[in-house]
């Protein structure tokens, strides 16, 4: 008799507990937690006294998180530039720190600052792009306040845990972080930036713990062009080391980005030869790109540029040698000369 | 202007040209491959050994790496490129995460009385580009990250930085952190007998315990997976191939 009375009962338990653990309800309440508790701050970027767009990407990666997101902005005149930001879709109030001091975006003071913002503000979450700004600051700011950074990620699959490319993209990984507040830079291709329009956040100004900067910007010299922005073009032409100069290069690429109506990249060994800038490196130690279309010519497609490139919705390459790695990832190929091949491409998309 | 005690934190990484293979147990890649000091690292020796040619005033060259025994050949090899010693924290079972580095490094800043610590902008295997920023912060130094450029003038140093879109140049002043980026130089080859000497220069092993550093992870790895295999489509016989598969697909 007593025998089935417990193992009813066990059974009855063990019901109890697997429902528990599989209740949707329950997983609900907790996302719905979660929602209510987490508050991320967004670092906007600008450029004189004007909105970078593509630093919305930490604004969309921040949307995700399910709670509350409020832009970060620092520099002179910064309150025109706030009261831009304020229209981006997604953000409940903007954060702003007026003072020509933050204008060039060194770490050196601008760690401080945001560390005091962030623990005034109680945030959960800090999300900034990869760019040269975000990866030069964020471990900083990190490191001050004790907590292991998340870099470049690509994918949040929930509060705590994000996935991340690692060896040059040849591995994905997924980590958790108990951290608190969590910090992370977001690949700006793997998040779109959202509507510049349409939202209606509340402007608010931030503390200034006016840190002094040892460190003195002098100069910079940035490569000028009509062209779309690389990182955040729609089609993307890129030459490497099988365009033998730069005189070739120029001859043969920026034509063909016209027809097109892109951007202009270029392979390591590229810019390693001085044939183009190295702004224009596309890979593992340059810019990542993923546009619909990725046009190379002359790039044997080795495992750092495809690090930079393999997410492109479309990869058509040029190469004369059959056997290049580039072909195993590449949608359209066509082996064959590209001296010949590219003058004969452009002339068919201008005439198309 | 004051003498230059270089720290170069070096890392052993998975060779670069070799491609890394997950895991069945989806923990990590396959590490039973070869193995070679961090690109980005034989940068920063490089750039080091030029200052002592240059015949800046370079007191010493320390070499410095944190991980299992193996990691003593890089610290050799760093010291046949011209570093004058190394120390190694002998660590076989953890793998240090870069918060826990850069405290590391800290302590041993302070040991050697570094006043500049050359470090790569990132390792080819973790891609995490933090250490040297986060050194930084912890001892509130200036830093310059992604160096294509260095000069000294006395105890003021200038750097030309690679940023998105071009260059930037930036003063600051001893100590302080510099991160290399590929630009910066073309390290040389360690010749044979200065392989031969590295092997008599003094290299120091230590533990974690000796600088009294926790090595407790803070990221959990969940799992490690193969990205997404991407299919060639195939070849075409022509331009005119090329152009109308492309609209096929939606990209012209």
């Amino acid at each position: 008799m007593v025998v089935p009375i417990r193992t009813g009962l066990l059974r009855q338990a063990a019901t109890c507990l697997r429902q528990n653990r599989a209740t949707p309800v329950r997983t609900l309440s907790r996302d719905a937690a979660i929602r209510r508790l987490a508050s991320t701050l967004a670092i906007l970027e600008q450029r004189d006294g004007k909105l970078n767009m593509s630093s919305l990407a930490s604004v969309t990666a921040a949307m995700k998180m399910g709670g509350s997101v409020h832009g970060f902005l620092a520099g002179s005149n910064i309150k025109a530039v706030a009261d831009e930001a304020a229209k981006v879709e997604g953000l409940e109030k903007i954060i702003y720190v007026e003072n020509g001091d933050y204008d060039r975006g060194l770490a050196e003071n601008w760690a401080p600052l945001l560390v005091e913002n962030i623990k005034k503000g109680g945030y959960t979450h800090v999300m900034a792009g990869h760019s040269a700004f975000g990866k030069g600051l964020l471990p900083r700011v990190a490191a001050m306040m004790d907590v292991q950074q998340i870099s470049d990620i690509t994918e949040i699959q929930g509060e705590d845990t994000f996935v991340r490319p690692i060896y040059a993209g040849n591995a994905i990984l997924t980590v958790q972080s108990a951290d608190n507040p969590k910090i992370v830079t977001v690949r700006g291709t793997a998040f779109a930036s959202g509507a510049a329009e349409g939202g209606s956040a509340s402007t608010e100004e931030g503390t200034d713990p006016k840190a002094e900067c040892p460190t003195q910007w002098v100069s910079e010299d940035l490569a000028k062009s009509d062209r779309p922005e690389l990182a955040s073009a729609e089609k993307v032409v890129s030459g490497g080391r099988g365009l033998k100069s730069k005189e070739e290069f120029d001859r043969l690429m920026p034509p063909l980005a016209d027809a097109l109506g892109a951007a202009i990249g270029a392979s390591r060994a590229a810019v390693d030869s001085g044939f183009a800038d190295n702004s224009l490196q596309v890979g593992q130690t340059g810019k990542n790109v993923a546009p619909q279309l990725y046009l190379c010519a002359g790039i044997s497609g080795a495992i750092q540029h495809l690090a930079g490139m393999k997410d492109s919705k479309v990869i058509a390459a040029i190469n004369k040698d059959p056997d290049a790695p580039i072909f195993q990832v590449a949608d359209v190929g066509l082996v064959g000369d590209l001296f010949e091949k590219v003058p004969e491409l452009t002339e068919k998309l201008n005439s198309a | 202007m004051s003498k230059l005690r270089i720290l170069v934190p070096v890392k052993r990484v998975i060779d670069y040209a070799v491609k890394p293979r997950v895991n069945k147990a989806q923990t990590g890649v396959e590490t039973n491959v070869k193995h070679s000091m961090n690109p980005f690292d034989e940068l920063s020796v490089e750039e080091a050994v030029r200052f002592r040619e240059r015949k800046l005033p370079v007191e010493e060259i320390v070499a410095f790496s944190a991980g299992p025994a193996k990691s003593q050949d890089i610290i050799r090899t760093a010291m046949a490129m011209g570093a004058d010693r190394g120390i190694h924290v002998v660590e076989e079972k953890t793998e240090l995460e870069p918060l826990g580095i850069a405290k590391l490094l800290q302590k041993v800043v302070e040991e050697n009385k570094s006043n500049l610590v050359i470090l790569g902008k990132q390792s080819i295997d973790d891609d995490s580009g933090q250490t040297g920023q986060m050194l930084a912060g912890l001892l509130k130094w200036p830093q310059a990250t992604q160096a294509s450029k260095v000069e000294f003038d006395g105890d003021n140093v200038t750097v030309t930085r690679e940023v998105d879109g071009g260059v930037e140049t930036l003063k600051t002043k001893l100590p302080m952190i510099i991160t290399t980026d590929l630009r910066l130089n073309e390290p040389r080859y360690a010749s044979l007998p200065n392989i031969m000497k590295a092997k008599k220069k003094p290299l120091e092993k230590k533990t974690l315990a000796d600088y009294g550093i926790d090595a407790t992870r803070r990221l959990k790895t969940v799992k490690v997976e193969e990205p997404a295999q991407r299919q060639g489509g195939g070849k075409v016989e022509d331009v005119d191939g090329m152009i109308s598969k492309l609209k096929e697909l939606g990209a012209l």
